[in-house]
């Protein structure tokens, strides 16, 4: 029988012990003897969370296809265990085996957002591997980091050995095999380092120093070994069509945020808001094959017994067989007992057809997502879709028989006015209208609206990395307006207003666009008990403003400052296809409120056609108008809101 | 049609809670492809209830799940079915299709059958009870002396208050020694035909997946369960340990679940919940 890591006593005393056990349905069993190489994968947050994460669990299948490798998981011990363990001096370890995390070769940890920094540190202490990479020996694990905040990974760059810039399926066999002949052949941790470095995509901070200038920009970026890159250019899976996708995913025996078969039918999106930086690093819009989704969807319902389905995507209403593939999962296993979770989809007739065949319209809302309050600042964003469509798209669904509706807005995006925030509560309130034209017979009692405004934060590679954000009190200030503004209209009663933390997303701003600098910043918060940061309960902002103020570095340096053109930013040692000069044509289009087409209407060289596949290759057919978006609810509860 | 499934619960999965181990078993049936029946809906379910929940840390060699089939194979069949998709830890023993209820009977649900169930408390190594008494022979005779007193009255503690309550006539049965206990339990069990295989039920012997520690001590303990009367292993180690001024730590005991049991109409005989079909 499986031996646990933790004794029962321990285990028993602390909240939701499956979390620290492992033994879940598809879990991959190897002996450890048998294998060449064992690899940690470790998603930095609680198991709930990082459970649900679909990147993991392709990586977890594309490297246990090897045999000499076992690649096995870990997730953040909760903070009830994170005492106990540094109480008792218990050695984090893998769910598989139970070994402990610093026996392994690799520890390779996803970046998913800014805010897991400092649970990035709590793993390695806990496993007992030093926190600085310059400290490891070679007995340590080589530390690898990515996702989508490896697109800046300066801000942690001392705490890896390398990082990987791209997409996981291209890779790592190229980086397994190599640490094998290098363990073969007797070479050093920093030989392995520097060939490592030769791998397109590869990342080594090492091997690389940073110059200032006197105002604390960047004055060059510096190569310490000559054979490095100058640039790394990040990793695309060009044939995704058909590219391996896990069919037996893992299944936990707790309830996660998402308990259910997620099936990934498109990576990429083809929009272009100017404000997200997922639309842009995943360029090149590329689709899987309809087919091969069928076959996965089978398969996968068949190995988990997962009740429910749900198709992730950026943007599902831009997949071109969608009509096709959700009426054959409905046709397929909804007699079945399969609940079918809708993503982000377009209203229309379509649309609403799903919604009402497979969800109880009276129970369930829908979200739409303007993103902001006003035609004119729609357009900076280039989210292109105006008023009537987003009137239109609320009558449809009102009369459908939906009553609930959710709204998601930012606020703080650049060039923003008061009149622009304004326009929320009125769009809020237009909506309400829309619901009192029905006639009353049709009506489900009062519409209920719920307004939800994050704080805007510009991230790396995208045409707004240059703008300057909202400091914390011009956006409290435009909450305090809106929430005025909400209360002025006729429909107050039927408007909720929720409300992200300013401190908290001033601080993923710095993180988001830091440098090197902010490393020792890091670790003095987590060195002062800051944990869990993404968790507004633990979140201790007094203790980061002393981290900042400890190092003689100010948040409003990397936040409060409009850039220069031509200021260098720690990122830009990474190539993303998408080129610096077409993001600053549309910052400067966004100033201009113009909008730009989708990648389907109108290529304008971006420059992702470098990675010759995908949308960039496909017949550029006129997509239709964009208009809403709806979602299922329900689908990712991590963000905390406020209520007001 | 209604069956009841006899299970297995050990190793780590004393750590999975009531509510995962439900919503584990109905994943677990879809991967088998149990023709499960469900409730109508715009959110179906499956028709699935247990028997009596058991608390997180415990190990049983005898849970009860009664399930709602559309249709099935025969029950040895849909045993192995069942268990080829079991992960380590949880193991299906017995198979049973119930009798329909006749046109004026309701519907009993399994967990209104339990009446009484059947503990193994051991004493995990690792843990002193105290110098004096940390042998079997001295623990055996202090727990006897315990036992045998005519009254055991423990404070028992609700959300508003606490009263005393004597626990002693909802303990039917303490034994140290298996076979012991096997002899004394005989006594109290309705006879039944030895063969308890045939069309409409199937069950595998299959050895107890009790933990054994290395200390020996150990109590075998037949205690009321269920909606009439309801005496948790715990309390009563709890009584003893207060009882005799061993410091009571709920980590030093492992609680294994033996066996439910419910009993006909009058008689006070009682049946094994797997040899009852309704």
């Amino acid at each position: 029988m499986r031996k646990l890591a933790l004794s029962d006593e321990i285990l028993l005393s602390i909240e939701k012990p499956a979390r620290y056990i492992g033994g879940e349905v598809n879990m991959r069993v190897k002996n450890p003897m048998d294998v060449d190489i064992r690899f940690c994968m470790c998603f930095p947050d609680v198991y709930e969370i990082g459970m649900s994460h679909l990147g993991i669990q392709i990586l977890y299948d594309i490297l246990n296809r090897r045999e000499d490798t076992y690649c096995e998981r870990v997730y953040s011990p909760w903070i009830d265990l994170d005492k106990l363990m540094r109480d008792k001096d218990i050695p984090l370890f893998a769910l598989e085996s139970q070994d402990p995390v610093k026996e392994f070769d690799f520890l390779g940890i996803t970046l998913q957002y800014e805010m897991c920094y400092t649970n990035i540190l709590q793993i390695l202490e806990l496993s007992q591997i030093p926190i600085y990479a310059r400290d490891r020996s070679e007995d340590d694990p080589i530390v690898i980091g990515g996702g989508p905040c490896s697109y800046n990974p300066e801000p942690i760059a001392d705490f890896f050995d390398f990082f990987y810039i791209g997409e996981g399926e291209t890779s790592y066999d190229k980086i397994l095999d190599l640490y094998k002949e290098c363990k073969q052949s007797g070479k050093s941790r920093r030989e392995y380092l520097e060939m490592v470095s030769q791998i397109e995509g590869m990342y080594v901070p090492a091997l690389y120093d940073v110059e200032y200038n006197e105002d604390d920009t960047i004055k060059a970026f510096i190569k310490k070994y000559e054979k490095a890159p100058d640039k790394v250019k990040k990793q695309v899976e060009v044939n995704l069509s058909e590219a391996y996708y896990p069919t037996k995913p893992l299944v936990p025996f707790i309830k996660t945020t998402q308990d259910r078969v997620v099936l990934e039918i498109q990576r990429g999106c083809i929009r272009g808001c100017r404000f997200c930086q997922a639309g842009m690093v995943y360029r090149p819009t590329r689709e899987r094959d309809l087919e091969y989704l069928k076959k996965c969807a089978y398969e996968m319902l068949n190995s988990t017994g997962h009740e429910e389905i749900s198709l992730s995507s950026l943007s599902s209403s831009d997949y071109s067989q969608l009509q096709e593939l959700v009426y054959f999962l409905i046709d397929e296993f909804g007699s079945k007992g399969v609940n079918i979770s809708l993503p982000s989809l377009r209203i229309d007739a379509f649309s609403l057809d799903v919604m009402a065949k497979v969800q109880d319209v009276r129970k369930s809302s829908l979200t739409f997502a303007p993103e902001a309050g006003s035609q004119r600042l729609r357009n900076v964003i280039n989210k292109g879709l105006t008023e009537e469509m987003i009137l239109k798209g609320a009558s449809d669904a009102f009369s459908s028989g939906w009553s609930r509706v959710k709204l998601y807005f930012m606020m703080g995006l650049p060039t923003e006015t008061y009149e622009d925030v304004e326009g929320i509560a009125v769009l809020a309130e237009d909506i309400a209208r829309e619901y009192y034209k029905l006639p009353k017979e049709q009506r489900q009692g009062r519409v209920s609206i719920v307004v939800s405004t994050a704080f805007f934060v510009p991230k790396p590679f995208t045409p707004f990395q240059w703008t300057r954000m909202d400091t914390p009190e011009e956006y409290i200030q435009k909450q305090q307006l809106l929430r005025k503004k909400i209360n002025e209209q006729l429909n107050k009663k039927s408007i909720k207003f929720n409300w992200h933390e300013a401190e908290l997303s001033e601080l993923e701003g710095v993180l988001a666009r830091g440098d090197r600098r902010l490393s020792k910043v890091i670790y003095d918060a987590y060195k002062a008990g800051c944990l869990y940061d993404s968790w507004s309960e633990h979140f201790k902002y007094d203790k980061w403003v002393k981290a900042f103020e400890d190092n003689a570095i100010s948040m409003s340096f990397y936040n409060s400052r409009e850039r220069a053109e031509d200021e260098i930013f720690p990122w830009d040692f990474i190539d993303a296809g998408v080129s610096k000069a077409f993001l600053l044509k549309e910052y400067k289009r966004a100033k201009n409120s113009s909008i730009t087409p989708n990648c389907k209407q109108l290529c304008y060289n971006c420059g992702a056609k470098v990675f010759a596949c995908g949308v960039c290759f496909n017949n550029q057919e006129q997509a239709g108008d964009q208009t809403l978006l709806i979602d299922n609810p329900g689908q990712d509860l991590t963000e905390v809101e406020h209520e007001g | 049609m209604r069956v009841r499934l006899k299970f297995q619960k050990y190793g780590p999965m004393k750590f999975i809670g009531h509510l995962d181990v439900l919503r584990y078993f109905q994943k677990a049936f879809r991967r088998a492809g149990i023709d499960s029946e469900y409730t109508t809906g715009f959110n179906p379910h499956q028709i699935i209830s247990f028997a009596a929940p058991l608390g997180l840390g415990l190990t049983s060699d005898s849970e009860y799940v009664d399930i709602g089939l559309n249709s099935s194979e025969a029950p040895e069949i849909m045993i192995n079915k069942i268990n080829e998709f079991m992960s380590e830890g949880f193991y299906v023993t017995g198979f049973q299709m119930l009798e329909e209820p006749a046109d004026n009977e309701k519907k009993v649900s399994a967990m209104s059958l339990v009446s009484s169930a059947d503990y193994l408390v051991s004493l995990k190594d690792g843990y002193c009870l105290g110098l004096d008494i940390n042998n079997i022979e001295k623990f055996n005779e202090v727990f006897s002396r315990f036992y045998d007193r005519t009254e055991i009255t423990i404070n028992k503690k609700t959300k508003k208050s606490s009263m005393l309550v004597n626990i002693k006539p909802m303990i039917r049965l303490v034994s140290f020694d298996e076979s012991d206990y096997k002899n004394k339990l005989k006594e109290l069990l309705l006879d039944l035909p030895t063969d308890k295989n045939n069309q409409s039920s199937y069950f595998i012997d299959a050895e107890s997946k009790a933990e054994i520690y290395d200390n020996n001590i150990k109590i075998y303990m037949q205690l009321a369960t269920g909606s009439v009367a309801n005496l948790k292993p715990e309390l009563v180690i709890e009584a003893f340990c207060n009882d005799n001024n061993i410091e009571y730590n709920p980590y030093a005991w492992q609680v294994h679940r033996l066996e439910l049991y419910t009993h006909k109409d009058s008689m006070d005989k009682l049946i094994p919940l797997s040899r009852f079909n309704k």
